[in-house]
């Protein structure tokens, strides 16, 4: 008791002290403060008014940059013979969109087979403003989280069985158009499957969840995020590969192969031989002058 | 080489007695210029220098030496470097990116042969006789006298033979010769079973060309990770390659249901692609309307010309292609050929779901799947 008394007599003592109230009011402030922040729903309205303002920001640019082909609205443009100039935007979500106008193929530069890559014309806070624009006409696809593809956090052996299965699911749904290292190939109609090899792995993933242009789509459902993940991985793990059995040739197979053989192999094979038959060493000796 | 046969010697540059007359054939008229005859030889270090020729010797000897160490390189490079990284996780060392083994083996071997090649070729062009050869050009048509010959040799030979006179001799030659081609027959024939060996009562399920392991309630399952599909995991545009769940079962002492032999037959026969389209742009085939789930159709990925396996998938036009020969089949028309060489369309499976809500066959295919075969009536398909 006599502890007590005697602390409680120190905070009296403090508490007279001309600071105490000072402090008292300064404590009352931000207690009040930060318990406003912390119950008040000002932050949730602050990114609400930050992603209206980048939908309306990304519709300015969808209405400079887009709708010509896409129509005002994102509605498509059909042309007079029946034929779409820009399908609808509605439902494709932002994936579609930061994977087409982030690899350069939109803007489009003229209608055809297939939109090509090409230097990538808008900024990425621009891509992510028209992103914002698209998904909010209807719902579709979001952007991947990094972390979806991201192989961080996996021991060296669950890396492996990633890239392994990775390879199996590849092979079975993906060879078929993309071939079996990734490198592409012709589709019907002057299309073509692109080569993966340079492809980002975020890109990879959206081109998997929305599938762009003839491309079949592997959504969510279709293939889980581990197994894009996995099918990712193992792209990955072709590039780091060393090329054991000498130079790929574009990883083609017969047709590259066939025609270094043909062409590099065989001509220098003929052009040794021209070249043996061209060249001997004469002298301007005579043999009996020699002998003699 | 046909050296003497007009009794030239060889090498005697200035021999003007082969410009003359030949065989008989014509006399060939002197022109205005005189026919300066050869050049004459010109000598090689190696003919007139002893000291070159030693030179040439040890130069050659050299490349030979040159192969030998190759040779051993060869050996020790195929123990040294090892292909696979030894196990354990090593890892497999390269030189610029390209496999060690590989490019030690193949400089090795090549460097060997290479050598042994060009010493050959040193030897023949540096110490080898050095003699000039003139080949002289004749007509192509034999004389009179010698076709008359041969003619008259062949006849007698035909008429000796008597092949004309005893027919029963030359008919069964004939038939001893025809009858050879039965040795080649029967081993051909036993590189595989005949259509008719496979028959439905082998010792597995789904045995049979007309059949699959394809049955009622059988789920759908993805190919490789062997989980079922439910109608809601597909989206418009999806592509799923896909097998029944029988090639995945296994029993209660987790061992699986199919191995070996017949689990590669169930799985070349089954595999099936699924698709989801807008149902309104599918136009099914008179008697399949209730054959796909929600604009989810299956059909079966083995190409009907030769048998590929089949999935490059257009999600726009529903074409599915067959990467061998280009046949392209319209998936929203009942996987009607509309280009390439084969003549059927694709088998397709009726899907249903099942109580789980897992899309599941109604039953096998209605008709075999696969190329066309002798005993199968290629005009018949359920789509027509």
């Amino acid at each position: 008791m006599r502890f007590l008394n005697r602390s409680a007599g120190r905070l009296s003592r403090h508490r007279r002290r001309p600071v105490a109230g000072l402090l008292l009011l300064m404590l009352g402030l931000v207690l009040t403060g930060s318990l406003y922040a912390a119950f008040a729903p000002s932050s949730q309205a602050d990114s609400a008014q930050s992603d209206e303002e980048l939908v309306e920001q990304g519709r300015k640019l969808f209405l400079v940059g887009c709708s010509f082909c896409h129509g005002q609205n994102g509605e498509g443009v059909l042309t007079e013979d029946g034929n779409q100039l820009g399908p609808t935007l509605a439902g494709v979500g932002a994936a579609a969109v930061d994977f087409q106008v982030g690899t350069g193929r939109m803007p489009a530069a003229q209608p055809g087979a297939q939109n090509p890559t090409k230097p990538v014309t808008y900024t990425q806070d621009e891509i992510d403003a028209l992103a914002a624009y698209v998904a909010s006409l209807a719902p579709g696809p979001a952007v991947p989280d990094p972390e979806d593809y991201s192989l961080a956090g996996l021991s060296e052996k669950e890396r492996e069985e990633a890239v392994s299965r990775g390879g199996q699911i590849f092979l079975t749904n993906c060879t078929a158009c993309h071939n079996f290292a990734g490198k592409g190939g012709a589709m019907p109609h002057g299309g073509q499957a692109p080569s993966l090899s340079d492809t980002s792995a975020r890109h990879i993933y959206e081109a998997m969840l929305t599938g762009p242009g003839q491309m079949p789509t592997f959504s969510d459902g279709n293939l889980t995020p581990e197994e894009k993940r996995d099918v990712i991985a193992y792209l990955y793990s072709l590039r780091e590969q060393p090329e054991y059995g000498g130079f790929d040739l574009g990883g083609m197979g017969p047709v590259s192969e066939g025609l270094f053989a043909w062409v590099v192999g065989i001509g220098s094979l003929v052009g040794f031989a021209i070249w043996i038959a061209a060249h001997t060493a004469r002298s301007s000796k005579k043999k009996e002058e020699a002998s003699a | 080489m046909t050296e003497g046969h007009d009794g030239h010697l060889p090498g005697l540059p200035g021999d003007d007695s082969h410009n003359g007359s030949h065989d008989g054939h014509g006399e060939l008229v002197p022109g205005p210029i005189a026919d300066p005859g050869l050049p004459e030889h010109v000598w090689r270090p190696t003919d007139v220098d002893p000291k070159a020729e030693k030179r040439a010797e040890r130069q050659i000897a050299t490349l030979f030496g040159l192969s030998t160490v190759c040779v051993v390189l060869f050996v020790v490079s195929y123990i040294v470097f090892d292909v696979n990284g030894g196990g354990g996780g090593a890892t497999v060392r390269t030189v610029g990116g390209l496999g060690a083994s590989n490019v030690a083996l193949g400089v090795t071997l090549a460097g060997a042969l290479l050598f042994i090649g060009i010493g050959l070729i040193q030897w023949a062009r540096k110490l080898m006789g050095d003699h000039e050869i003139v080949e002289m050009r004749h007509p192509a048509r034999s004389s009179d006298e010698d076709r008359e010959e041969t003619l008259r040799v062949l006849a007698l030979g035909a008429d000796e033979s008597g092949i004309a006179r005893r027919p029963l001799v030359r008919n069964s030659l004939l038939g001893a010769v025809g009858v050879l081609i039965a040795p080649a027959v029967i081993m051909l024939k036993d590189l595989g079973p005949t259509n008719r060996d496979v028959t439905d009562s082998q010792p597995y399920i789904g045995a049979g060309l007309e059949h699959t392991v394809w049955e009622k309630g059988v789920r759908v399952v993805r190919d490789v990770v062997g989980t079922p599909i439910r109608t809601g995991d597909l989206e418009i545009g999806d592509l799923i390659n896909a097998e029944p769940e029988t090639i995945f079962e296994v029993d209660e002492n987790g061992d699986p249901l199919l191995e070996g032999v017949p689990l590669q037959i169930a799985k070349s026969k089954a595999a099936v692609v699924v698709v989801r389209m807008d149902p309104d742009e599918n136009n099914p085939a008179p008697g399949r309307e209730n054959w796909a789930v929600d604009g989810i159709l299956c059909y079966s990925k083995i190409c009907t010309h030769v048998g590929c396996p089949i999935s490059l998938y257009e999600k726009k036009t529903h074409h599915l292609l067959c990467p061998c020969h280009q046949s392209t089949f319209d998936l929203a028309d009942a996987a009607k050929v509309v280009f390439g060489p084969a003549a059927r369309p694709l088998p397709q499976l009726p899907l249903m779901v099942d109580a789980d809500g897992y899309l599941v066959a109604q039953s096998d295919f209605k008709e075999p799947v696969g190329p066309s075969y002798w005993e199968r009536d290629s005009q018949q398909s359920t789509s027509k």
